[in-house]
């Protein structure tokens, strides 16, 4: 590192002045800026803005306020799955197997349903159902202590496996009038969907528990080591285990929401779920190695997500196009956050070099 | 260490309760069906699972060291319907030429995978969660949502799996081949011993020099490379080439590999197990419709099989360490 020693010296000195007044001033503009750019949540919401700018230049109907309301429809099934998945994968855990919760708890519905039960029953009756199959993922995971990659990959085909032996190329399609409102109703007489305000108030609840309670702050300790927070007295399996009975739980609520909106029931419901959910949370900023992330950042994700989806199908682009996009927005979130470390980690290093080079 | 193994020994390992579980399996369709266990069911059977015998060994490798990958179905699905569509578009191409074509793009995908997972530092579930659905959406893309069906492909190309040679069908002999091959690397070869190391302790692997990046590379690209082969035979053996080929066959391959013993969480399996796992379920599937079991059962089972498979196996091993434990105290 002989910069700068013969010819060049005057600009040795100016470099030399730069870096001093760096030294004292970390958080000059350009660090702050570059800072606060580089900060997951605010990519995120330049996204947002960028998808909203693009989309309403390609088509008039796209900053519609009855549309952008109507197509939170679309997603707010899979947003309420995201919010204990959060948990999930917080804990470096995962489960593939929600997109077939879903599936069983509506066979469970539509088979109450076709027997006569009323609205409320049919409720409890998916609510319970997921909750049941959370518990059985949770048991395999934590008191066997199998990986969780390889339960929820079992119980993906068997949770599916008991609707489609039993429907086949059937469907189950009578349910009581009062039950559409779930997945259909809009807020009074307003425009605001029941669905979206319902999600609002699981993220709130939701958010509260990750980023306010000691279980919240007991998930993280275990995502970012689990035998460090098993020294430090949290019971691991036991909080691992209330996660897969969470996701069980709002698998099921947003089955009664599914179910609701699409008013039938067939074994494929809810095909490919799973990954747009895991998508979600990752694209969010949970770290799939766990411990790091928040659930503001899923929020952003979801919105996004849902709105560029929504924009696409405004200009007409193929379902295959989006699930080609959410695989892609899948792996890009998970290689991003790793590229922009290291770019950082080079920064840092060069400064350092630039530091030892004018002390020399 | 070497020679004849003792008569314990044989009886611990999995690949003998195996042999007994799908003999007895034979004997209860048998019951049912007499005519299940002739030579030339047997020969069908095996035919059909030859398919999976490929593609679980390519599964074998990339669980063995630790990883899954999700995506071998869509490589199958796409791989199958780029070399029909070569074979529809030039079928003056020799059918040789077409195969190559597909098992490397299998090869790249499968590069694809390992690139991600190696220098991506990107999980390798969520590497192949996501390519699952890429792979299979530039399916759609590539085929305009069209099949190729039989009379649009030549006949050379569906004598890649139909034909004979010494009697035994030519997709038979594919199998054998791959499984050869693979057997080979995984005992014999440098290589192959490494994919143990790195799944049985990742730290002490790299602290002897084990590079992961070239493993985990390998092993995904080992896996694309059978699933480009297998997505060649899959379209030419039901002449026909579709946009959901082998959906949810990932399921199927994990299944073989946990069935033949293969720890979930790597470094320990064998290649004569993930065979006869494939077999278990290629038998399972084939007797369903022949004792009267409708075939939308097939997923339930399936799945089933997986888990319980799983459950041994984790017990087992729990089993295995708490005698370890208990001959160290003593």
């Amino acid at each position: 590192m002989m910069l700068g020693t013969h010819n060049n010296r005057q600009e040795t000195h100016k470099s030399d002045l730069v870096n001093v007044t760096r030294l004292i001033n970390e958080t000059s503009l350009k660090e702050r800026m570059i800072t606060l750019f580089t900060k997951w949540e605010v990519i995120l919401g330049l996204l947002l803005i960028l998808v909203f700018v693009y989309f309403s230049n390609l088509t008039p109907y796209f900053l519609n306020s009855f549309n952008l309301l109507n197509t939170t429809f679309t997603f707010t099934e899979k947003a309420i799955m995201a919010l204990p998945m959060i948990f999930i994968i917080m804990s470096g855990d995962i489960d593939i197997s929600v997109a077939s919760i879903i599936a069983l708890c509506s066979f469970a519905m539509g088979y109450a349903s076709s027997l006569g039960a009323d609205t409320w029953t049919l409720v409890a009756i998916g609510v319970v159902v997921g909750l049941a199959a959370g518990l059985f993922n949770g048991f395999f995971v934590t008191k066997v202590g199998m990986p969780a990659i390889a339960v929820t990959l079992a119980t993906q085909s068997i949770f599916r496996g008991i609707p489609q032996a039993v429907l086949g190329d059937k469907a189950y399609t009578k349910y009581p009038q009062s039950f559409a409102y779930f997945g259909q109703g809009y807020l009074g007489e307003s425009l605001i969907p029941f669905s979206l305000v319902f999600f609002l108030v699981l993220a709130a609840i939701m958010g509260f528990v990750l980023h306010k309670t000691r279980y919240g702050r007991k998930v993280y300790a275990i995502g970012n080591a689990k035998e460090a927070a098993r020294f430090c007295g949290v019971q691991v399996n036991q909080i691992r285990f209330i996660n897969f009975a969470l996701m069980g739980l709002f698998s099921g609520i947003a089955a009664v929401l599914l179910t609701s909106r699409i008013g039938s029931t067939r074994p494929n419901i809810a095909l490919g779920y799973d990954m747009e959910v895991i998508t979600l949370v990752v694209l969010g900023g949970v770290s799939i190695s766990g411990g790091k992330g928040n659930l503001f950042g899923v929020i952003m994700a979801i919105f996004l997500l849902g709105y560029l989806k929504y924009g696409m199908g405004l200009i007409n682009l193929s379902a295959k196009a989006m699930v080609i996009t959410t695989g892609t927005l899948l792996i890009v979130a998970v290689l991003l956050p790793g590229f922009l470390d290291s770019i950082k980690a080079w920064r840092k290093l060069r400064r350092q070099q630039k530091t030892s080079t004018v002390a020399n | 260490m070497k020679g004849i193994p003792s008569f314990g020994k044989i009886k611990q390992r999995r690949e003998t309760s195996l042999v007994f579980l799908i003999l007895l399996l034979l004997l209860v369709v048998t019951l049912r069906s007499p005519g299940f266990v002739s030579i030339k069911n047997l020969q069908r059977i095996i035919n059909d699972t030859s398919i999976l015998v490929m593609v679980s060994l390519g599964q074998f490798f990339v669980i063995l060291a630790g990883g899954i990958d999700l995506s071998v179905g869509s490589i199958i699905g796409f791989s199958g319907m780029a070399a029909s569509m070569l074979n529809e578009a030039q079928p003056t191409l020799p059918a040789f030429v077409v195969l190559l074509v597909g098992v490397l793009i299998g090869t790249a995908f499968g590069a694809l995978n390992g690139a991600l997972v190696a220098f991506g530092k990107v999980p390798p579930i969520i590497t192949t969660l996501g390519t699952m659905s890429i792979f299979r959406g530039i399916t759609f893309v590539l085929s305009k949502g069209q099949w190729v069906t039989a009379h649009e492909m030549t006949e050379a190309y569906m004598l890649l799996p139909h034909g004979n040679f010494l009697g035994i069908s030519n997709l038979i002999w594919w199998g054998v081949l791959v499984s050869t091959v693979l057997y080979y690397v995984s005992r014999f070869t440098r290589s192959g011993r490494e994919v143990f190391a790195i799944g049985g302790n990742k730290t002490a692997a790299k602290f002897v020099g084990v590079s992961e990046r070239k493993i985990t590379m390998m092993i995904f690209t080992i896996s694309g490379m059978v699933s480009g082969l297998a997505g060649v035979m899959w379209t030419a053996r039901y002449a026909a080439a579709v946009n959901e080929t082998a959906t949810g066959f990932e399921l199927q391959t994990v299944a073989a590999c946990v069935i033949g013993g293969v720890s979930i969480a790597g470094g320990s399996g064998a290649v004569s197990g993930v065979i006869l796992g494939a077999l278990f379920m290629g038998i399972i599937n084939n007797a369903l419709p022949v004792i009267n079991l409708s075939p939308f059962l097939q997923l339930f089972i399936q799945g089933a099989i997986v888990l319980f498979a799983m459950l041994i196996n984790t017990l087992s091993e729990v089993r295995r360490g708490k005698k370890l434990l208990q001959e160290r105290l003593a």
